[in-house]
């Protein structure tokens, strides 16, 4: 690990000036994958500018219905939090899905949102990678593939997401508010992440320097009806394979409406609006789900080794489909 | 960069001068000499380094030293009762619950914040209905206890060591 500078920010202004001023800067939130990446050579900032005490670490009701995340709020209060419980289990269940309850107690909201992919060749400094080292190759193309993409990668880039969070927050409709030089902006989770592109090294829309202050949830009164499975190659600890995060509003044997996302098949949570398009309307029954799920991964394009990631998504998906059917509402 | 820090380690204030880049459980054990917390993979993976951080477990080894000035950390070695082992330590020994040891003091810091977790009613992913209270049956613990590997396999008594203080 190089030498670098410490510093604890008094406010978000003055952490945003010192870190949008110097390229080799970084915001530090609780570090369980930045100081990881440190070790591992991944990063080598020269400056970290720790926000993890800034006073983001509130969940309140926003006018209109949703809920505010403040972005220091750790993993583990999120998860317990009564709102989030009762009206957006989904966002509960994901949380308690990643990692363990010891880096949970530490990791941010913000932190979480950023982590970064857990491809093996992104982490091992003497691979090529284009997203380390962007021109240097792809190393995982070729190599082993069974946590990588099927859904929307490049020949540049067939890396997963790895939050579990973010699958959750993309399905209902959440907004990242974010803290620049010039102000604030809110950007659609939706538009938040990128797909890898000729361009991989970046994994979103953030400029150097913008902060994560919060994530707003809009109101989503269906969300109480939510839920968040992941599937993976352990029963607990470990990374998804594949995992769905999805809301359905049903009436009278049929889908009112429905939000789906999947995790652990793209270099961004994947937001399924094939398969939202397919429910809606649709009479409550497996063959509905079955369609839902066929008509968003028709797109899929597994490479040797990752095929099973297909019919496991779709299953996946219909399994949940069916628990949140069946399950009473609130 | 050195900086200057204070941490209260199992009772004590202790104060240390520690380059930006010292873990937390590098300060520890190489600068205080507190060998309770353990380094497995020094990656987040294992659990090995579990310490009680301001009341809440913690793993140390992607923690900065720099981040936790003036934090109050409780190691394996500092949970006792009265010069008695902490009732879960005890419980470890009447179980069988480790062979080689390697992992028992983050288990056991583990185990500790963990029933404090269910105590202030926290859920697992394992937890059937969000809405309700735990009930700590032997799937709750071993979705709660996942962060901490024991490559020895003592997961069947340290289940039955937890279960047992549980109670």
């Amino acid at each position: 690990m190089i030498p670098f500078e410490y510093l604890r920010a008094e406010d978000a202004a003055s952490a945003v000036a010192a870190v949008a001023s110097r390229p080799t800067a970084a915001f530090l939130g609780a570090g369980t994958n930045l100081v990881d990446h440190m070790k591992l050579g991944v990063a080598s900032p020269e400056l970290l500018v720790d926000v993890s005490r800034l006073p983001f670490d509130e969940v309140e009701p926003l006018p209109g219905g949703g809920v505010r995340i403040g972005a220091a709020v750790r993993n583990s209060d999120l998860a317990a939090d009564p709102i989030l419980r009762s009206r957006y289990p989904a966002v509960s269940r994901a949380l308690l899905a990643g990692a363990s309850a010891q880096l949970r107690n530490l990791a941010t909201t913000g932190g979480n949102l950023l982590q970064r992919t857990r491809c093996v060749y992104f982490q091992d400094v003497t691979t090529p990678c284009n997203k380390r080292e962007p021109g240097s190759g792809c190393s995982a193309i070729d190599g082993y593939t069974r946590y990588h993409a099927i859904l929307g990668a490049s020949s540049a880039c067939v890396a997963t997401h790895p939050s579990d969070l973010a699958v959750a927050l993309t399905a209902l409709d959440a907004t990242v508010v974010v803290l620049g030089v010039h102000g604030e902006r809110q950007i659609p989770l939706a538009d938040f992440y990128r797909l890898p592109g000729d361009d991989p090294h970046r994994d979103t829309v953030l400029e150097h320097g913008e902060l994560i202050i919060a994530v707003d949830l809009p109101d989503l009164p269906f969300a109480a009806r939510s839920t968040y499975r992941k599937v993976r190659d352990r029963a607990s600890y470990a990374f998804a394979l594949v995992s769905v995060a999805a809301a359905l509003d049903v009436a009278d044997g049929s889908v009112r409406d429905a939000r789906v996302a999947f995790g652990g098949v793209a270099h961004k949570p994947w937001r399924a609006t094939r398969a939202e398009e397919v429910l809606r309307g649709a009479p409550i029954s497996d063959e509905s789900f079955l369609q839902a799920a066929e008509a968003e991964l028709a797109g899929a394009r597994p490479l040797a080794g990752n095929e099973f990631k297909v019919p496991m998504a779709r299953n996946t998906l219909v399994a949940v489909l069916r628990e949140l059917a069946q399950e009473e509402a609130r | 960069m050195d900086v200057r820090i204070q941490l209260h380690v199992d009772g004590e204030w202790r104060a240390l001068t520690v380059d930006t880049r010292t873990t937390l459980l590098d300060a520890l054990r190489d600068r205080l000499g507190v060998m309770s917390a353990k380094k497995g993979c020094d990656h987040g993976q294992c659990g090995a380094c579990t310490v009680l951080l301001d009341g809440r477990r913690a793993t140390t080894c992607l923690a900065l030293a720099v981040a936790y000035d003036g934090a109050e950390i409780t190691t394996a070695q500092g949970l006792t009762n009265g010069g008695m082992p902490h009732p879960v330590s005890q419980a470890f020994l009447d179980h069988d619950g480790f062979q080689c040891g390697y992992c028992t003091p983050g288990q056991v810091c583990s185990a500790v914040g963990m029933l404090d977790e269910v105590k202030a009613g926290q859920p697992s992913y394992v937890t059937r209905d969000l809405a309700r209270s735990v009930e700590l049956n032997d799937e709750e613990i071993r979705e709660r206890m996942s962060g901490n590997l024991c490559r020895c396999g003592a997961y069947v008594n340290i289940v039955a060591a937890i279960r047992e203080v549980a109670r």
